[in-house]
C-alpha cells in the first residue's frame, strides 16, 4: 500500500502589487482599475507515489518548485488543483534555522521547537538532556537566544529536529550542518532516521548525494515534473546532461 | 476544534509561556506596570473631569473605573492580537498548526492582565463603600461575553492585518473615537432618546453599562441587554471563525 500519493497536483502562486500596498492604497487601486495581480504555476500536474521505506530525490534548479511542492506534502498548502494523500505522521524539516525567538532562552525555545514539530512535554522533558549535549550547548542554556552564533543555532536546530520519528520525513537541504566533527556526527544522525524506516523525501543540489541515497528520483522544471521513477542513475545523469546544455 | 486543541495543548501552553515572558520581559516593574498604567489613566481621568462630570455623581471614581477596565481590556486584547497572526509567521509557514492559537495565547495574556486590574477594581470599591450583593456574580455574564468578544474582533482584526499592514492605524484612530463613544467619563442622560438608544449599538458600552449598574446601582440590567450583548459576540465570532476558515490556506501567499 502507498504512503504517500501526490495526484496532479498543481499550485498557483500569485503575485503582483497586492504585498504591502495597505487598505486606503488597495481600495484607491481598484478604483482606478490599476490593481494588478499576477498568477504563475509553482508546479504543475505533479503526480508520484511512494511506498513504505522509500527514499525520494528531489531535484531541480533554484526556482523549480521543489519547496512549494514539499508544503504542498506537508499541508502547510493547499494544492490548487489535484490532491495528496498521506498515511501516517508527517514532519517536514524545513529551513530549520529560523523562526526561533531570540528574546527566548535556549532552553525555552527547545522546548517551543519541539511542541512545533509535535513533541509532548513528557518526551521534551526526557529529551532536554540529550538535544543540549548534541547540540553541545551545555554551557548556553539560560543564554538568550540571539546570544548564539548562526553555527550554534543551527546545531540546536538540527539536534532537536533529529529526535523526530514520523512515517514521512521531508528533508530540505538539512542532511547535515555545522563544522567539521558537527558535520559528521549530523550526518550519521540522519542517516539513522532515514534507515529506522521512514519514507523520506529529499531536496538537494548534491547529485551525489541523491546517487547514493536515494531509490525514486523526481526531476522538476519550472514547476513541470521533467521524470518520475526508480532509474536513478539515468534520470540523473539525463538531468546532468541537461544542466550541461544550459 | 476542541479535539485540535487537546492534540496542541503543549505547543499552546508554549505559546502562552513565551506571549507572557516577552510581555513582562522578566522584571519585576513589568508586571505591577500592567496594574499601574490603568491606574495612572483613571488618576488622570479623575483629575481632569471631575469638575466636569462628576459633582453630582455619587461613586464617580467607580464609574470611571468600570469604563477604563472593560475599555482598555478590550484595547489591549484586540490591538495587540491584530499583530498575533503575522507576526508568527515563522511559525506556520513551517509547521502545520492550526492558527488561531496565536491569538488565544495572545488572549490569555491580556485576560490575565484583565483580571489583576479586577482584582484593584475591587479593593477600589470596598473603599468607595460599595455594597457587594450576590448580583455580583452576575458579572461572570459580561467577562465571559467580552472575552469571546475579544477573541472574535481579533480573529478578523488579525486576519484582515496580513492583508493589510495599515488596519493597525484605522484600527487606532477607530478605537480612540470609540473610547469617545462609550460613555466612559460622562453619562448620557442628557441626551434625547434616540441618541440614548444609538449607544446600546456600541457593544463596549453595553459592558461598561452592565458593569455599573452591577456594581453602582446593583441592579440587573433589562434583558434586551444580555440579549444584544450576546447577539454583538455571536456575529464577531462567527465572522472571525469564518475568515480563517476562508484565508487558512491564503495567509501564506502574504507574508
Amino acid at each position: 500500500m502507498s504512503i504517500l500519493e501526490v495526484n496532479h497536483v498543481s499550485i498557483r502562486y500569485i503575485t503582483g502589487d497586492f504585498k504591502d500596498i495597505g487598505l486606503k492604497e488597495y481600495v484607491l487601486r481598484r478604483m482606478t482599475g490599476n490593481y494588478q495581480v499576477h498568477e504563475f504555476w509553482a508546479d504543475q500536474d505533479i503526480s508520484f507515489l511512494l511506498e513504505k521505506g522509500d527514499m525520494l530525490g528531489i531535484i531541480g534548479t533554484n526556482g523549480a518548485g521543489k519547496s512549494t511542492l514539499l508544503k504542498a506534502v506537508s499541508g502547510i498548502m493547499e494544492p490548487t488543483k489535484g490532491w495528496v494523500k498521506r498515511e501516517g505522521s508527517i514532519a517536514a524539516l524545513l529551513e530549520l534555522a529560523s523562526g526561533f525567538d531570540g528574546d527566548l532562552t535556549v532552553r525555552e525555545n527547545t522546548y517551543l521547537r519541539g511542541a512545533m514539530l509535535g513533541y509532548t512535554r513528557k518526551f521534551m522533558d526526557n529529551m532536554y538532556g540529550e538535544i543540549i549535549d548534541f547540540a553541545e550547548l551545555d554551557d548556553f542554556q539560560d543564554r538568550p537566544f540571539k546570544q548564539l552564533s548562526s553555527g550554534m543555532k543551527s546545531r540546536l536546530a538540527f539536534s532537536i529536529a533529529s529526535l523526530v520519528r514520523p512515517d514521512i520525513l521531508i528533508l530540505d537541504e538539512v542532511l547535515s550542518v555545522g563544522d567539521g566533527a558537527f558535520r559528521k556526527k549530523s550526518e550519521t544522525k540522519m542517516k539513522e532516521i532515514i534507515g529506522s524506516g521512514a519514507t523520506t523525501i529529499l531536496v538537494s543540489h548534491s547529485l551525489g548525494q541523491v546517487r547514493n541515497m536515494c531509490n525514486k528520483v523526481l526531476w522538476l522544471h519550472r514547476g513541470q515534473q521533467m521524470a518520475f521513477g526508480s532509474q536513478v542513475q539515468e534520470i540523473c545523469d539525463q538531468y546532468e546532461a541537461f544542466l550541461k546544455k544550459g | 476544534m476542541i479535539d485540535k486543541l487537546q492534540n496542541n495543548s503543549f505547543l499552546f501552553e508554549e505559546l502562552v509561556k513565551r506571549d507572557f515572558k516577552k510581555k513582562y520581559k522578566r522584571t519585576v516593574l513589568g508586571m505591577a506596570w500592567s496594574i499601574l498604567s490603568p491606574l495612572l489613566t483613571l488618576f488622570v481621568m479623575k483629575m481632569v473631569f471631575t469638575n466636569f462630570f462628576g459633582r453630582n455623581m455619587p461613586h464617580y471614581t467607580i464609574y470611571l473605573f468600570c469604563g477604563n477596565l472593560i475599555f482598555s481590556y478590550f484595547n489591549e486584547s484586540t490591538s495587540q492580537g491584530m499583530l498575533s497572526l503575522a507576526s508568527n509567521a515563522s511559525i506556520f509557514t513551517k509547521v502545520n498548526i492550526p492558527k488561531y492559537l496565536f491569538l488565544l495565547s495572545k488572549n490569555v495574556q491580556t485576560s490575565i492582565n484583565f483580571g489583576l486590574t479586577l482584582c484593584v477594581f475591587c479593593l477600589f470599591c470596598i473603599f468607595d463603600h460599595i455594597a457587594f450583593t450576590w448580583k455580583i456574580l452576575l458579572l461572570v455574564y459580561p467577562i465571559v461575553l467580552l472575552l469571546l468578544f475579544n477573541i472574535g474582533v481579533g480573529l478578523i482584526l488579525s486576519a484582515l492585518f496580513v492583508f493589510f499592514k495599515d488596519i493597525q492605524y484605522l484600527w487606532s484612530v477607530f478605537t480612540m473615537l470609540l473610547m469617545y463613544m462609550s460613555a466612559i467619563f460622562y453619562t448620557i442622560d442628557s441626551y434625547s432618546d434616540v441618541i440614548q438608544n444609538l449607544f446600546l449599538l456600541n457593544p463596549v458600552y453595553l459592558f461598561i453599562q452592565y458593569f455599573r449598574m452591577i456594581v453602582i446601582e446593583s441592579v440587573v440590567p433589562p434583558d434586551y441587554i444580555h440579549l444584544l450583548m450576546l447577539a454583538d459576540v455571536i456575529i464577531v465570532l462567527r465572522l472571525g471563525c469564518w475568515m480563517y476558515k476562508k484565508f487558512n490556506h491564503m495567509f501564506l501567499y502574504y507574508v
